[in-house]
């Protein structure tokens, strides 16, 4: 494509089936007051 | 069909499905997120102008942007919206994702998984910004007994269901104080992890006065992750971390926590953790700062202050604070390239795009109050840590479990599916509706983000995808 370059596809949708809720549940590991998800591991992909 | 009409009936068919996209540029990028799919584009300038937030511009618009740019045709215009229409196909762009109908606790379980132990309701420092009553939680100064804390351990195993993998995270006032029924709770929890089937994870969280040689070899060995409390300069640090003389305890705790980082860098996580303040706003020099006296793992937050406090962080400080961000993104990028510029991770920044937490994670954002209870020296529980000591969030106790399960159904309701303010923010996914405790102290809404918060967070992704972009052209 010439005009737009994919640099991450993105797999959000794919991930509809999961949700095993194993991974870390909050933001303990490091910022204690602001949540964030999106650096977080999922421990099925682990 | 003609040119036009090929343009809108794209228009018209992006709309009708609802879509979002995030358009910005940053350190020369023009850079397009896919909200629903989590696709990560760079765009030309042409691509830029005919990606609206929720679909193409329309045929109109078109018109115009041929009039204002010579440089532009109509055949690249074509080209380009041919380029959209197969992004589009393939869900890459313009996506629709029904997951975000669904309440995400139904589908990842409402167990039980993680416990915020509060073994020492006393602290060695008295920092002024603690939202802890410097250490006490405004009640007794006490310390759990061991037996509490294996009580815990028992209440998790009982209420975590077909969950494997359980977090318990020593914490405090400060739970060195308090060391030896850490031990304990650690050994009681690994003992009966074959029967119970469970794997637990342990991580503690220390202001580093009491760890000396001893302590730190034993906690290198059996915590998973260690979160070590330091603010950066010394003079940002002293004004807010005291000791109990009031006294900067930064000559006190440094190079403890040093030593304790240097122990586990490359083998095993920590962070050193910083709050930043209204007092030092220019934080971005605390980081670099860090990085330079030789941590690896950095994590400096803003307070949680209440309005009028003298410290909070206002609204008028924003565009100072964003350019803070933007300005230590740009470091970071250098990082690893010289001395004045040594390798770190900045936890913000670190976006985990390739293979983050799935899309319910994020829905349901933070786990407070539904799959992670915070309990106290006594055994109460609460939703988290930053709301122990409020007595309307008393969700019970290690007793008679769960006593009060309004409250508790209030957190799991506080997700992406209901917040209506998330409900139109490309951030969401990032952020997964924010902290619990901040749209409480400052909207006294478990619905409604904290603005100031959410400000920030936009900002910290942008600069996490840009870093991205980056490092992945240089790989």
């Amino acid at each position: 494509m010439k005009h737009i370059k994919m640099i991450k596809k993105g797999s959000l949708k794919q991930t509809a089936n999961k949700g095993c809720g194993e991974c870390q549940t909050s933001c303990q590991s490091a910022c204690k007051t602001s949540c964030t998800v999106g650096n977080q591991k999922c421990k099925q992909a682990q | 069909m003609n040119e036009r009409s090929s343009a809108s009936c794209f228009f018209l068919h992006v709309f009708e499905r609802g879509k979002m996209i995030h358009k910005f540029e940053k350190n020369g990028l023009k850079i397009v997120l896919d909200v629903e799919s989590g696709s990560v584009f760079t765009v030309d300038d042409l691509m830029y102008e005919l990606l609206g937030e929720e679909g193409v511009v329309d045929e109109k618009q078109i018109e115009d942007l041929l009039e204002k740019h010579q440089e532009y045709t109509r055949e690249m215009v074509d080209e380009s919206l041919e380029e959209i229409q197969a992004l589009t196909d393939e869900d890459l762009l313009y996506t629709e994702n029904d997951a975000s109908k669904t309440n995400p606790f139904d589908t990842r379980g409402r167990d039980v998984k993680a416990l915020c132990l509060h073994v020492s309701h006393d602290c060695n420092l008295r920092c002024e910004y603690c939202f802890a009553g410097q250490g006490d939680f405004h009640g007794q100064r006490l310390l759990m007994t061991p037996e509490t804390g294996k009580k815990a351990i028992d209440f998790v195993v009982k209420q975590s269901g077909n969950r494997r993998n359980i977090e318990i995270d020593f914490f405090g006032g400060e739970p060195l104080m308090n060391l030896d029924a850490v031990k304990e709770i650690y050994a009681y929890a690994k003992s009966i992890e074959e029967e119970s089937g469970k794997e637990f994870h342990f991580t503690l969280t220390t202001n580093g006065v009491l760890l000396n040689d001893q302590n730190r070899a034993w906690l290198d060995e059996h915590m998973d992750n260690m979160v070590l409390s330091l603010d950066g300069r010394e003079e940002v640090n002293d004004r807010m971390r005291k000791t109990v003389n009031g006294k900067g305890s930064y000559r006190v705790i440094k190079d403890d926590i040093l030593k304790m980082a240097k122990m586990r860098d490359g083998k095993k996580d920590y962070y050193v953790r910083g709050t930043f303040t209204g007092n030092n706003l220019d934080f971005s020099e605390d980081v670099k700062f860090l990085a330079n006296e030789g941590f690896r793992s950095i994590s400096v937050e803003p307070v949680v202050a209440q309005d009028g406090c003298g410290y909070e962080i206002k609204e008028e400080d924003l565009d100072f604070v964003k350019d803070q961000y933007d300005k230590l993104a740009i470091d970071y990028l250098k990082r690893g390239s010289d001395e004045n510029h040594p390798d770190f991770n900045f936890f913000h920044f670190n976006l985990n795009l390739d293979g983050g937490p799935c899309v319910y994670k994020r829905l349901s954002g933070c786990g407070a109050g539904a799959d992670y209870l915070a309990v106290t020296p006594e055994g109460e529980l609460y939703p988290c840590h930053q709301f122990v000591g409020n007595p309307d969030f008393l969700l019970g106790n290690l007793d008679e479990g769960i006593v009060n399960p309004e409250v508790r159904e209030s957190f799991k309701e506080a997700n992406l599916v209901n917040k209506v303010d998330c409900s139109s923010c490309w951030v969401k996914y990032f952020c997964g509706g924010g902290c619990h405790a901040n749209a409480w102290n400052f909207n006294h809404d478990l619905q409604k983000p904290y603005h100031t918060a959410c400000e920030m967070e936009r900002c910290r992704v942008e600069n996490g995808i840009m870093i991205y972009i980056k490092e992945s052209e240089e790989a």
